[in-house]
């Protein structure tokens, strides 16, 4: 199936591995822009995952008037079917968390504080049903999801993968077209050698593999290149923080799956460039007789 | 064993020369100029020897390209190895064209290679191996006095030692069909002899041969040879060469 990317010596002498070549750089650049934006698109989906994930089961109470130990309702909520566990979030949590909007000062202001509780729904519940009971067992209560607290942000990462997927789609057209140039270039260059070899009986099939086979080299060459420097980019950049992103979002940037398909990449672009390469010869070929 | 026995393509049954080419009011033209050859209504034996001449710009290169296919005509019928090759699939081509040894006017062997990959070529397109190759390479580049440049490049080697090595690319596939434009025009007197009698050799064992050539003194030197002339485009006959196919093999020998 790749025999043809081990020829003979004889038949690689017939077009030779010139020395200086752009192509090889061209599609290491693109490799390790294309690996450095898939890496950005996946730690982006890993961590919408997690935090989507984890807004899913939760659901948020302010209660406006508290009574005693024991805010108003709360005794009802723990009894809704679906609720897990309800919570009231400590006062000095709240003011903490009040204190990162208004300032240090706030807690002079004398704003009314609610009674903050956290509901867990249990698994298999629906959140949007338990919320609506929330709302029919305690009214007055402002009851709203993590889901649509945090939808902005949902939406935010959303569209930064696909801007992502589409830098991707993009790169991948590039380099496409750069392999179309570079396989009319060796051809233009081998101009000659490819008539008098078909002048002497030569198929296009046996000019054809010539041609995509330099091309395939050049796209491995060029895109081991750029997966290593893409490695060591992404070492330097995501190492450090790989605690921070870990702890923010509560598991790994990068899972092996991940790590696979970024290795696949070079793979990808090399198979791509060769089928290019091997379409665009074929159709310079077809002009001639 | 004669060669006509080992060769069973040089001559038909009996001895009869059988059509090997057959041109039926050909026209040639490129792109939307005028015609550079017209009303060509000719056939060429098996195992005759053509030369074609003329004046400068009479259009001998462009049959010659006809006769290699590497032009289609633009109009009329072009039958070559009994097969109609006018509209013939290009993907049908190949085949066809091993069987046709050309040297070329301006040589074209190619530059990185060495003089007995260049002669190897033809060889290693139709799937010959190294080792099969290696033998009959040495030994044709030794023919045409170039042993001992087997691993030069054509830019080291004179406009003479060119020529003689796109001879040998011509001719180590033993082809049926031989086309030569001025083979012998960078050569001295003593070597263009030595390449004449190749070709002669070639002839006896079955190849048709076909050479352009201004030279006249070629053409004294093969004996039975039968002359085509071009004149704008047509073709003249001033022999008789296209009313009188050549001699059989048998007789010239």
């Amino acid at each position: 199936m790749i025999a043809w990317l081990f020829p003979a010596e004889s038949a690689r002498r017939l077009l030779p591995d010139g020395r200086g070549r752009a192509t090889p750089w061209i599609i290491a650049i693109m490799t390790f822009v294309t690996i450095v934006i898939a890496a950005a698109g996946l730690a982006l989906a890993n961590a919408a995952s997690l935090v989507g994930s984890a807004a899913e089961r939760q659901i948020s109470v302010q209660l406006t008037e508290a009574r005693g130990g024991d805010p108003a309702g709360l005794g009802a909520l723990r009894r809704i079917p679906g609720v897990a566990e309800a919570r009231v979030v400590p006062e000095a949590e709240v003011r903490s968390t009040l204190e990162r909007w208004l300032g240090p000062d706030s807690e002079g202001l004398g704003l009314p504080l609610p009674v903050l509780v956290e509901v867990k729904v249990a698994p298999g519940a629906d959140t949007e049903r338990v919320a609506e009971a929330l709302r029919s067992a305690v009214p007055g209560a402002r009851v709203s999801t993590y889901a649509q607290e945090l939808a902005p942000l949902a939406r935010s990462l959303a569209a930064l993968q696909w801007l992502a997927l589409g830098l991707i789609v993009l790169m991948a057209t590039a380099t496409s077209a750069a392999v179309v140039l570079a396989a009319r270039g060796a051809l233009d260059t081998h101009r000659g050698t490819i008539e008098v070899m078909h002048g002497i009986g030569a198929t296009d099939r046996q000019v054809v593999l010539l041609f995509q086979r330099r091309i395939a080299l050049d796209a491995l060459l060029g895109g081991a290149t750029g997966a290593a420097a893409a490695a060591l980019a992404l070492l330097m950049v995501l190492g450090p923080a790989a605690g921070l992103i870990g702890g923010l979002a509560g598991g790994a940037a990068l899972s092996l799956s991940d790590l696979l398909l970024l290795a696949a990449i070079p793979l990808l672009l090399t198979v791509l460039a060769t089928v290019v390469a091997r379409v665009a010869v074929q159709r310079a070929l077809r002009a001639t007789l | 064993m004669s060669p006509c026995e080992r060769i069973p393509w040089a001559l038909g049954r009996g001895g009869t020369l059988t059509t090997l080419v057959e041109f039926d009011s050909v026209g040639l033209r490129y792109g939307t100029g005028g015609e550079v050859l017209r009303d060509l209504d000719f056939r060429l034996a098996k195992g005759g020897f053509y030369f074609l001449t003329g004046p400068s710009g009479a259009g001998k290169t462009s049959l010659l390209k006809l006769l290699y296919l590497a032009q289609r005509p633009t109009r009329g019928r072009l039958r070559v190895f009994g097969e109609e090759l006018s509209e013939a699939d290009r993907d049908v081509l190949p085949s066809f064209r091993r069987r046709i040894g050309v040297v070329f006017q301006d040589f074209r062997l190619v530059r990185h290679l060495s003089a007995f990959d260049n002669v190897a070529l033809p060889l290693r397109i139709a799937g010959h191996s190294d080792a099969e190759v290696e033998g009959p390479v040495r030994e044709m580049l030794a023919w045409v006095g170039l042993a001992d440049r087997a691993s030069a490049r054509p830019a080291t080697l004179s406009g003479g030692e060119q020529q003689r090595v796109a001879i040998a690319r011509a001719v180590i596939g033993r082809p049926e069909l031989l086309v030569a434009d001025e083979p012998t025009g960078n050569v001295d007197a003593a070597m263009a002899t030595r390449l004449m009698s190749l070709f002669e050799g070639l002839n006896q064992l079955g190849t048709t041969v076909v050479v352009a050539t201004h030279d006249l003194s070629l053409i004294a030197g093969v004996p039975g040879s039968q002359l085509l002339r071009l004149e704008g485009g047509r073709l003249v006959d001033p022999t008789g060469a296209l009313r009188h196919p050549p001699r059989p093999i048998e007789a010239r020998a």
